[in-house]
């Protein structure tokens, strides 16, 4: 996959003049947001700079007070989370967000399970366990995911990267367009940062445009193809990883240096 | 070794209240002989926990939500004075009189969770209310008098019908008894085999996670107060024809004991993990308990002693199982 190259494609999702006001806090001043197809794009900001608000707008947690969406060039007003993931915008949540006592399959169809064709599933709304293992495992194994051998293992026996990659294969088996990660290794050890970026890069091979937020700079380095900064609720640059350092990187976010070189 | 045996109680729940129940007929086997491991005496234990074992499935799927609930007697009690009063003091058809206790066990049940989803009560609290409130209702709905069994007979047998003795092989089953059977059946069914089920497992293990995921956690709560309600009022019919009159007095440990048979069979008070296999298990290990150490010639307080006992072990056994 080539870096850039995306100054003729239109962007898949973007966010523009975006503000949102918590009573007497600007948290978005007028941001503006592009994600490209294809790409990963890190988002980092200090804390309170309004990141996780702009991700909440953009996953459907909340609506802006002004300013507008588009995805796929279409105006678009996501009411809560579920809208935006029915549109095909996933969101993964940093504190792995998965039910511990079901299975992996449980929870990679929890909320779309399939049931059982002809009158099993119609009148006596049979799960299709079968089918839905069988989709499970070729999907995860397309992911690389499968090194949990057992899929009916419970979640709660996984560790902390293993359920990260079961959050990330709910978002990615279900043919989403976009998918949003918070902090996915906020939570994780070393060697298992290194599996979901691993992950991440493997999604995005796929075809599937990635925004990843995050405070650890290394990671977003090793895998953003473009990093957007957000600083006091708005976007002040958008860099490259190989055009900007990481220190150039903390210096815009934190105000020390006056975005330059900026898209 | 304790290892393994962790791994396996903990990928199958109904194994350690299998297990107890398994020595405790051994136990009672050995200790009252004969007289406990005749097929009558054994369908008598299923028959005395016939009643506390259809509360127990409806405290069950509420358990599994993460909540409890104190008002299940109460409605079972309710429910079974409605369907008496209609059909024998008002001259309803005996079938309207039950469709509409069943109504009245829905619509407690229905109460209930409206109380806990929409004003996001505590269910303990919301059910210590509602139990006081349906005990009151059914003591103004019966004016405190009980129906008695010939006047139900003649006039509306179908509400005795579950108390039908069914002899087979020397055991004598009944139709309440068999009923209950098929409903534990039917709801390890929905929850095993549904996506219902597997929205009440989230729903109980982690709200947030569950409604991130699409589920609609509301929505589930409720439905699962309104089934409950319902299973109340079939235990309601149930009651009707294991005692054969309509008593506003009856039923009054009913909550407790339901409770017990859900701690004992390994459902997690915290939500989220458990089965009805277990609960069924559960029921049975009470009932052979109380009949086995009745039978033994031990002294009635002993039983609950032993109750009692087997409420903690079986919670601190919980504990440890959930330990991953």
């Amino acid at each position: 996959m080539s870096r850039g190259g995306h100054a003729t494609r239109a962007p898949i999702v973007e966010g523009r003049g975006l503000v949102k006001r918590f009573g007497r806090v600007t948290a978005l001043d007028g941001a503006d947001f592009d994600l490209y197809p294809g790409e990963v794009l890190g988002v980092i900001g200090d804390n309170g700079a309004g990141k996780s608000t702009l991700i909440k707008a953009l996953s459907g947690a909340l609506a802006p007070d002004a300013g507008e969406i588009r995805f796929e060039g279409r105006p678009v007003l996501f009411k809560n989370p579920l809208e935006a993931r029915a549109a095909g915008i996933e969101t993964v949540y940093q504190d792995l967000a998965v039910a511990p006592s079901l299975d992996i399959v449980e929870n990679l169809f929890l909320g779309r399970e399939r049931r059982t064709p002809g009158i099993l599933g119609t009148v006596f709304r049979r799960l299709d366990r079968e089918g839905m293992q069988r989709e499970a495992s070729r999907r995860m194994s397309e992911l690389g995911l499968l090194t949990v051998t057992d899929l009916s293992q419970a979640v709660e026996t996984l560790s902390g990267g293993q359920r990260q990659g079961v959050a990330v294969a709910r978002a990615a088996v279900f043919g989403s367009r976009v998918i949003i990660m918070d902090e996915p290794t906020a939570a994780l050890g070393v060697s298992e940062s290194a599996r979901v970026l691993e992950l991440i890069r493997t999604v995005r091979r796929r075809g599937t445009p990635i925004v990843l937020v995050s405070h650890n700079m290394p990671h977003v380095w090793e895998v953003a193809d473009r990093i957007h900064v957000h600083r006091l609720g708005r976007r002040v640059a958008v860099i490259r990883p190989d055009t900007h350092s990481m220190t150039d990187g903390v210096a815009i976010m934190t105000g020390a240096v006056v975005a330059g070189g900026a898209e | 070794m304790l290892d393994r045996l962790h791994r396996f109680l903990h990928r199958h729940p109904p194994a350690a209240p299998g297990i107890v129940l398994v020595l405790a007929v051994a136990l009672f086997g050995v200790l009252a002989g004969n007289r406990f491991l005749q097929p009558f005496n054994l369908s008598l234990v299923l028959q005395q926990v016939t009643i506390i074992g259809f509360l127990a499935v409806a405290q069950t799927l509420i358990i599994l939500t993460a909540g409890i609930d104190l008002s299940v007697g109460a409605i079972m009690v309710l429910s079974s004075v409605v369907m008496g009063r209609l059909a024998v003091d008002f001259g309803w058809s005996p079938g309207l009189a039950l469709a509409l206790g069943l109504a009245v066990g829905a619509g407690c049940g229905a109460a209930n969770g409206v109380f806990v989803t929409r004003f996001r009560l505590p269910p303990f609290i919301v059910t210590l209310g509602t139990w006081n409130v349906f005990l009151a209702l059914n003591l103004w709905y019966s004016r405190s008098q009980t129906i008695r069994s010939q006047d139900i007979e003649s006039a509306a047998p179908l509400l005795q019908w579950a108390g039908t003795s069914i002899p087979v092989l020397g055991t004598r089953l009944t139709v309440g008894s068999l009923l209950m059977v098929v409903l534990f059946g039917a709801v390890w069914y929905a929850l095993n085999w549904t996506a219902w089920g597997k929205h009440v497992y989230a729903t109980g293990d982690d709200p947030r996670a569950a409604r991130l995921a699409g589920v609609r956690t509301d929505r589930v709560l409720l439905s699962v107060y309104v089934v409950g309600g319902a299973i109340c009022a079939v235990a309601g019919w149930a009651l009707i024809g294991r005692i054969g009159s309509v008593s506003p007095q009856a039923g009054m440990t009913a909550n407790l004991d339901s409770i017990t048979a859900v701690v004992i069979g390994g459902t997690s008070l915290f939500g989220g993990r458990g089965s009805v296999v277990g609960t069924f298990l559960g029921a049975l290990i009470v009932g052979v308990l109380r009949n086995g150490l009745a039978l033994s010639g031990v002294d009635v307080l002993w039983q609950e002693f032993g109750v009692g006992l087997l409420i903690i072990v079986a919670v601190a056994l919980d504990q440890w199982i959930r330990r991953v």
